[in-house]
C-alpha cells in the first residue's frame, strides 16, 4: 500500500490536502506528519505551505525537517503546493528569506503599480480565485487535464526561475508568471489542487500514480 | 483572459441546519448543509460561504462537524463566518476544514483581532465582513452591527482601508440598505470601496436577478459576488448566473 506523507511543520491546516488525496487514492495511507523519520519512510511526499515564507522556513528548520525533505525531493515523487513551491527556490523577497535552494531563482511580490487589467480595472493582491493554467509541454501530472483549465490560486508572491525548461505551466495576472515547475521526480504548483474541484483532483490523482 | 470573477452562494446555518428555503429538485433534506453545499458545487459555485447565525451558545459548536463533513468531500474553498470572536475561534474553524474565516463585530470591537489572526494564519484566510449603510460620515456610508441596527460611528470607507492595512486578505461588503430588498447591490458603495482598497472585494446585499450580479462586477468593481436567496429559492442556478455573466463579457469559470 502506498504511503504518502504530507509534511506538517505547523503552518496552517493540512486537513484539506490530506482529504483530497484520500479522495483520489482510497487505498493509500495518507499521513500528515512533522516527523522526519516518517517523511523518510514514505513512498511519496507532499510539501504544502501557507502563510508567510519566513515563518515557514523557520518552522521547517525548528522541526529539523530540512534534511528529510531535501532527501525526498531528490529521490521520490514529490509534490510542492503554494509556499511549498516557493520554498524550493534560492531566495524570496518576502522577509527577505533564504529558501531551500533546490531550484535556481527567486520569489517576487506582485507589484501594485503594474496590476491593471486590459480594460483598466485595478487588480487586487492577493491574486485570489480561479485562473487559467497553461501547460508548457507534456507531463504525466497534466494527464486528462485540459490545457487552460482553471485552478484556485491565493498568493501575493510568485516564482521566477533561472533555468529555462523548469517551468511546467504559466498563468497570467496580468503578466505571465510561472505557476508550476517540474524536474525529474519533483512537481510543484503555485495553485491549490486540493481546492480546485475536478481539475485539482485529477492532478492529485496523477501524482499518486506518477512513476518518475 | 485570466482571473475569473467568482460567484459565491451563501448559506445561513442555525444550530447545524441550513435555514431559509433551499429549493433544489431532488434534494433529500434541504436543511442538510452538506447536501446543499454538494449541490452548489455541482452547479459550479466557485466558493461556498457558511454564515453561522446560531444565537444560543449551546448550538454554536454544531458548525464544526458540518465544516468537517463538507471539506471532506467538496474540494472548493469554504468560507465560514458568524460568531468569530477570538484568534482561537479562527484556529478551530481552520482546523475543521475552513479555508477562510470571516469576522465582523469582533473586529470592530478589537481591530487587533485582524492583525493577530493574519499574523498567525496568513492574510489569505482572513476576511473582514463589513455591514455598511448610508450615514452621516465622510464617505456617506457608516459601519453598522446587529443587522444594521447599531451604528458604530466608523466610516465604511475608512474602516475598509483599515482592515486591509491590518492584514485582511479579502473584504465582504454588505449594503444593509439593500440587503433583502432584491433591488441590486449598492453600486456606488461597492465601487468606492473597490477603488480604495487593494485586496479582493466580495459584494453582497440586494441581489434579485442576474443583471444585478453583472452590475456588481462591471459597475461596482467587485472581484466576487455573493448571493443567497436567488439561489436558495431555485430562481436561478449558479450555472445560469455564470452563463449570464459570461454573455455580458465577464470572465467566469464555466
Amino acid at each position: 500500500m502506498t504511503h504518502i506523507a504530507v509534511i506538517d511543520y505547523g503552518m496552517g491546516n493540512l486537513r484539506s490536502v490530506a482529504k483530497a488525496i484520500e479522495h483520489v487514492a482510497p487505498n493509500a495511507t495518507v499521513e500528515v506528519t512533522g516527523n522526519p523519520n516518517r517523511v523518510r519512510a514514505a513512498d511519496r511526499v507532499v510539501f504544502p505551505g501557507q502563510g508567510a515564507m519566513p515563518d515557514c522556513m523557520r518552522e521547517l528548520d525548528h522541526r529539523n525537517l530540512r534534511p528529510a525533505l531535501l532527501d525526498a525531493a531528490r529521490n521520490k515523487p514529490f509534490l510542492g503546493l503554494c509556499i511549498g513551491l516557493q520554498m524550493l527556490f534560492d531566495t524570496s523577497e518576502e522577509g527577505p528569506t533564504e529558501g531551500l535552494g533546490l531550484f535556481s531563482g527567486k520569489v517576487l511580490r506582485f507589484s501594485e503599480e503594474h496590476l491593471f487589467s486590459v480594460d483598466g480595472q485595478r487588480l487586487k493582491i492577493p491574486h485570489m480565485g480561479w485562473n487559467e493554467v497553461w501547460q508548457l509541454g507534456v507531463h504525466p501530472l497534466w494527464r486528462s487535464i485540459p490545457d487552460g483549465a482553471r485552478f484556485y490560486f491565493v498568493h501575493s508572491y510568485y516564482v521566477q526561475e533561472r533555468d529555462s525548461g523548469l517551468a511546467a505551466a504559466s498563468s497570467r495576472y496580468p503578466h505571465s508568471f510561472t505557476c508550476a515547475v517540474a524536474r525529474d521526480n519533483v512537481f510543484a504548483v503555485q495553485f491549490h489542487p486540493e481546492k480546485s474541484a475536478a481539475a485539482g483532483l485529477a492532478l492529485l490523482g496523477n501524482f499518486v500514480h506518477w512513476k518518475p | 483572459m485570466g482571473l475569473a470573477k467568482r460567484i459565491i452562494p451563501c448559506l445561513d446555518v442555525n444550530a447545524g441546519r441550513v435555514v431559509k428555503g433551499v429549493n433544489f429538485v431532488g434534494l433529500k433534506d434541504a436543511g442538510d448543509p452538506v447536501e446543499v453545499a454538494r449541490r452548489y458545487n455541482e452547479q459550479g459555485a466557485d466558493e461556498v460561504t457558511f454564515l453561522d447565525i446560531t444565537a444560543s451558545s449551546d448550538g454554536r459548536g454544531l458548525i464544526l462537524p458540518i465544516i468537517e463533513a463538507v471539506s471532506a468531500e467538496i474540494f472548493i474553498p469554504l468560507t465560514v463566518g458568524g460568531g468569530v470572536r477570538a484568534v482561537e475561534d479562527v484556529r478551530v474553524l481552520l482546523n475543521a476544514g475552513a479555508d477562510k474565516i470571516s469576522m465582523n463585530t469582533a473586529a470592530i470591537l478589537n481591530p487587533r483581532l485582524i492583525s493577530d489572526a493574519a499574523h498567525r494564519f496568513g492574510s489569505q484566510c482572513i476576511v473582514v465582513a463589513i455591514d455598511a449603510k448610508r450615514a452621516d460620515t465622510p464617505s456617506g456610508w457608516g459601519v453598522f452591527t446587529h443587522g444594521g441596527r447599531n451604528a458604530t460611528g466608523l466610516d465604511a470607507l475608512a474602516w475598509a482601508e483599515e482592515c486591509a492595512r491590518l492584514g485582511a486578505g479579502e473584504l465582504l461588503l454588505t449594503s444593509m440598505d439593500r440587503d433583502g430588498t432584491k433591488e441590486g447591490f449598492d453600486l456606488a458603495l461597492t465601487r468606492a470601496v473597490s477603488d480604495a482598497v487593494g485586496v479582493p472585494l466580495v459584494a453582497s446585499g440586494g441581489v434579485g436577478n442576474l443583471q444585478h450580479l453583472v452590475d456588481g462586477v462591471l459597475k461596482g468593481g467587485a472581484d466576487a459576488v455573493l448571493a443567497a436567496s436567488i439561489f436558495h429559492y431555485g430562481e436561478y442556478t449558479v450555472r445560469q448566473a455564470k452563463d449570464f455573466m459570461a454573455a455580458a463579457g465577464i470572465e467566469v469559470r464555466l
